[in-house]
């Protein structure tokens, strides 16, 4: 029975949870322990998919037992299952995290309306890369984006209300655009089953319509997962969303939208959508700019969250630009860095929530001298750090290799050599912040301070962990990558 | 044991033993015990090596595959058996001398250096063992991120400005250059294995042969080929050990292996020379060789001085890789070893120099030959040995490697050769005249000393250090034929 509830449990269960995290007003511990258990449930439900649909078959699942195209199909195939597993792996890690940072950042009497947010971005997340419907993929990210808002609002700072709002507004245009791409497309096609959809929109795929539909659906998904320019409420909100938050947030939303944005160009249009508008190139282009802009405007970011803003949006970029080739390799190096950036951010942003619990700050010259008080922490955003530059050893360099190897396969050197130029800059804004952490004297009067928690500091070192673990064993990673890309590209 | 374990065993050790000296720490005798016991295990690991191949075996060893068809391999060929014996065998003198050196300058966070020293050792033998590109380029990186901390030991701005040099153009060529062209040759060849008579040929024609090579070269930047040489005068903030063995041996030798490795196994120096990609290199080579010493000659701080002396001495290996002759590479390989001895000496009187008077300019020097005769006499001696002076080991590989320039048919090559060694007396000797024949200054420390008739030498153990390389330096003079004979097979096709 459980078998074959497998593909809606990890989705139905964080949902159910959420509000049942309303009955824990006065006990923040227990409204922890639900997000806790509900969380590594997921994650366990999230790798038995994984196990059973790593053969290459799908699993489809009828909700309530009505057949599609009349109900709602969900369908996990390698690539969803993939996504899933990152999810509610993140999910699972910040989690065990979670309890002490929270207490320190957010009011007491909030804490269990935090939880129940979560509980419901999990389940908003995980639902949008389990369904096979496209109106229902529409719901799901209506759940985890408003849920979202509130979680960045719940932020110490009163600018966190500023930064939801802005983020609110340029995220609901994005749903409505969306929402819209999907109205074009069910006017000419008559369905939202998306296996449904497959075969009908070659026969209009030409239409004046879907054109459309495929400018709305890009520009709608663009600006939920922080495509350059229109990234524009990612930094205020990484920034002044609580540490936990950003660090779910940052390893995982955009990674979701990014999976939207594949499963739309290679599985809806198979590719060909590629042929029709040209928006494999703009993407491309506006990708180029954002590894480099971004990157350099990195650099100069005083607020260490902030600073990791822009590096995401730039390594947003690189996953763009791997989906952007339309080759196996050029998508395995996209999909592989969905995984790979998720744990790299989620192990720096972790660590800079130790920061944050000790210091109350991320201001780069706060953490002037931090690495003699707190050597584990900084220890693991220096590895962190080398992840993201590329560092052999760690996931970032399996990373590198592969979008720089599938540049090289279309011989476009100009492009391999601005991969490489922002990875450069990403040594120069890590390096800022590691030399004044370990080269800059404590200031004078300032407060002694200890390590952070132990319950803090095991789980991001297990984030950190695997960073290296598999920047060195890929089989999981580069394989299922592998897999999932060559389904897209050749089914 | 086999040789595949032991090649292994000569990583792992340096390793095993940084976790040693981490517990050690507390209680320095038995911290520094640990660091001698490693070096001296490390060294005889790696000698027992040698017999296997120079009997002609190639211990080759798959550890892991990193992606599909790329692994962590370990291959162990002559020029790797060279450069692993000159960096352990080093290593336990340099112990020594570091003993001495931190304890008499009373040098802060001593348990931190001598770990990373360690891990700093056992990436120098990743890089000698490599049996392919990537697993080179692993090392390569840990070796740059496992010196950083030892460069900027002292943690004032000024290091962390040299620091940031440091680690800034050796991450941003390796990362931006030689990245680069390794993926490239992944890309054209499906290997990135080493492999005899190199993989490129046939592969890769017309002018991308000299681009990708360029890439290859400017991307070594511990090579320190001009203009990406600028991170090794940075690191001459480190404390004198770190100088004489990372800086004089580990690091920079790694990055002329590389070169070495890369024409030999990648590209294959027969195929060079057919396609003259490499005329470009030998000009650049040439030019650094050059210009570098001209620098040396300028300078007035002693170790910066030494520093572009080893920029020079550097460009001769990269030269002799250049000029795609046997001869040329087997006087490469030698200079590795000879360079080495030389100038590990060199730095390790500089140190004690610094540590017994307290001096670091050479216009300080006058007339410190007498209160330092065994210091200064050591120095002649390794001075003679990078000018190329018989009997010293230096004289050796000069000669083959301007057998390589004419060879290739270069007359042009074999002048540079010449004239640099003059140069190299002219910025060295002056360094000995000045301590030995100059009268010592009135108004300097030395000179109250002096007046009382005393010696005022370094601490022992970096005496004993100091006679050791010096001696050995004139030891390579008559052992240049095994060198040489261990060499041969690598330009055999």
């Amino acid at each position: 029975m459980i078998s074959a509830n497998l593909p809606i449990l990890h989705v139905i269960v964080p949902l159910i949870g959420a509000p049942l995290g309303l009955m824990f007003r006065r006990s923040p511990t227990g409204a922890w322990l639900l997000a806790l258990i509900i969380s590594w449930f997921t994650l366990a439900d999230s790798l038995a998919l994984l196990l059973i649909v790593s053969g290459g078959e799908a699993v489809s699942y009828e909700i309530g037992d009505w057949a599609a195209p009349w109900g709602i199909e969900y369908r996990v195939d390698m690539l969803a299952a993939y996504l899933i597993v990152i999810v509610s792996g993140i999910g699972a890690v910040t989690m065990l995290y979670a309890r002490q940072s929270v207490e320190a950042e957010i009011p007491r009497d909030r804490i269990y309306l935090f939880y129940t947010m979560y509980l419901l971005t999990l389940s908003g997340l995980l639902g949008i890369a389990t369904t096979g419907d496209t109106f229902n993929l529409f719901v799901f990210l209506e759940i985890s984006s408003l849920s979202t808002y509130v979680m960045v609002s719940l932020g110490a700072e009163r600018r966190a209300l500023t930064a939801a709002f802005r983020y609110l507004v340029l995220g609901t245009l994005g749903a409505t655009f969306y929402v819209i791409g999907v109205g074009l497309m069910y006017q000419m096609t008559g369905t939202l089953n998306m296996a449904d959809l497959v075969n009908r929109l070659p026969e209009v795929a030409e239409t004046r319509t879907i054109l459309a539909a495929v400018a709305f659906l890009t520009v709608g998904i663009g600006l939920k997962l922080g495509l350059f320019p229109v990234h524009v409420w990612l930094p205020n909100a990484y920034t002044y969303a609580p540490s936990v938050v950003t660090a779910f947030l940052a390893a995982t939303a955009t990674k979701v939208a990014v999976y939207v944005l594949v499963r739309i160009y290679y599985t809806l249009f198979k590719g060909g959508v590629f042929e029709t508008l040209p928006v494999d190139e703009i993407l491309l282009a506006l990708s180029i700019v954002a590894i480099v802009a971004m990157s350099a405007v990195a650099i100069f970011q005083t607020n260490v969250k902030r600073l990791l803003a822009y590096s995401s949006v730039a390594q947003i970029g690189y996953m763009l630009i791997g989906i952007s080739l339309a080759t196996i390799t050029g998508l395995t190096a996209g999909i592989l860095h969905l995984f790979n950036h998720a744990l790299m951010k989620g192990a720096l942003f972790l660590a800079l929530g130790c920061v944050f619990f000790r210091i109350r700050s991320v201001n780069v010259d706060d953490m002037a001298g931090l690495a003699k008080v707190m050597p584990w922490t900084m220890a693991a955003f220096v590895t962190g750090g080398l992840s993201l530059i590329g560092i052999p050893l760690t996931v970032g360099f399996v990373s590198k290799w592969y979008l720089i190897l599938a540049t090289l396969e279309k011989e476009w050197w100009p492009l391999a050599a601005a991969i490489l130029f922002s990875s450069l800059l990403a040594v120069i804004y890590m390096w800022r912040v590691i030399e004044v952490a370990y080269f800059r004297e404590r200031p004078a009067g300032a407060v002694s301070i200890g390590e952070a928690p132990l319950a803090m500091l095991v789980p991001m070192w297990v984030l950190v962990g695997a960073n290296v673990y598999f920047g060195i064993d890929t089989d999981l990673t580069v394989g299922t990558a592998r897999a999932a890309a060559a389904l897209l590209m050749g089914g | 044991m086999t040789p595949e374990t032991l090649s292994q065993l000569a990583i792992a050790v340096p390793l095993i033993g940084s976790v040693f000296i981490l517990l050690a720490g507390k209680w320095p005798n038995l911290r520094e015990t640990v660091t001698l016991t490693t070096a001296v295990i490390m060294f005889v690991t790696v000698a027992s090596i040698t017999p296997a191949v120079l009997a002609g075996a190639r211990p080759d060893v798959v550890l892991w595959e990193i992606l599909p068809g790329l692994a962590i391999r370990l291959t162990i060929e002559p020029l790797g058996m060279l450069f692993g014996l000159v960096s352990s065998g080093l290593w336990i003198i340099n112990s020594v001398y570091s003993i001495g050196y931190m304890r008499g300058n009373r040098e802060a966070h001593q348990t931190r250096f001598y770990f990373f020293f360690a891990i700093a050792l056992a990436s120098a033998a990743g890089v000698a063992f490599s049996g392919n590109m990537l697993t080179l380029f692993i090392f390569y990186e840990i070796l740059t991120l496992s010196t950083y901390p030892l460069v900027t030991h002292h943690g004032d701005p000024a290091t962390m400005r040299s620091g940031r040099t440091y680690v800034g153009i050796l991450l941003s060529t390796s990362i931006g250059l030689l990245l680069f062209g390794m993926i490239w040759t992944w890309h054209l060849t499906g290997t990135l294995d080493f492999k005899q008579g190199g993989i490129l040929e046939g592969k890769v024609e017309g002018i991308m042969v000299a681009v990708l090579l360029a890439l290859y070269m400017f991307g070594i930047g511990k090579a320190a080929l001009m203009p990406v040489h600028r991170w090794l005068p940075a690191a001459m903030v480190a404390p004198t050990p770190v100088s004489a063995l990372l800086h004089a041996v580990a690091v920079v030798k790694a990055g002329v292996f590389t070169v070495l490795k890369v024409v030999v196994y990648i590209f294959g120096y027969e195929f060079l020379a057919e396609t003259s990609a490499s005329d470009w290199l030998m000009i650049a080579a040439a030019g650094t060789l050059l210009f570098s010493s001209i620098v040396a000659m300028r300078k007035d701080n002693l170790k910066a001085r030494l520093a572009y002396s080893t920029v020079s001495q550097l460009s001769y290996i990269v030269l002799g890789a250049a000029l795609a002759t046997a001869a040329g590479i087997v006087g490469g390989g030698m200079h590795l070893a000879m360079h080495a001895m030389g100038k590990i000496t060199l730095f390790f009187c500089a140190g004690a120099i610094y540590t017994a008077a307290h001096k670091t300019e050479i216009s300080q020097l006058n007339g410190i030959g007498r209160t330092m005769p065994i210091t200064m006499g050591a120095f002649a001696v390794a001075s003679l040995s990078i000018i190329g002076i018989p009997p010293l080991g230096g004289t050796w590989s000069k000669f083959h490697l301007m057998m390589g320039a004419a060879e290739a048919d270069q007359i042009i090559y074999v002048a540079v050769f010449m004239l640099s060694s003059l140069l190299s007396a002219a910025y060295l000797i002056p360094v000995v005249t000045r301590a030995f024949l100059r009268p010592p200054d009135a108004k300097s420390a030395g000179a109250a000393a002096t007046a009382e008739g005393g010696i005022r030498e370094a601490p022992l153990p970096c005496l004993i250090a100091i006679c050791a390389t010096a001696a050995g330096a004139f030891a390579l003079f008559f052992y240049a034929g095994d060198i040489a004979q261990l060499l041969e097979p690598i330009t055999a096709n």
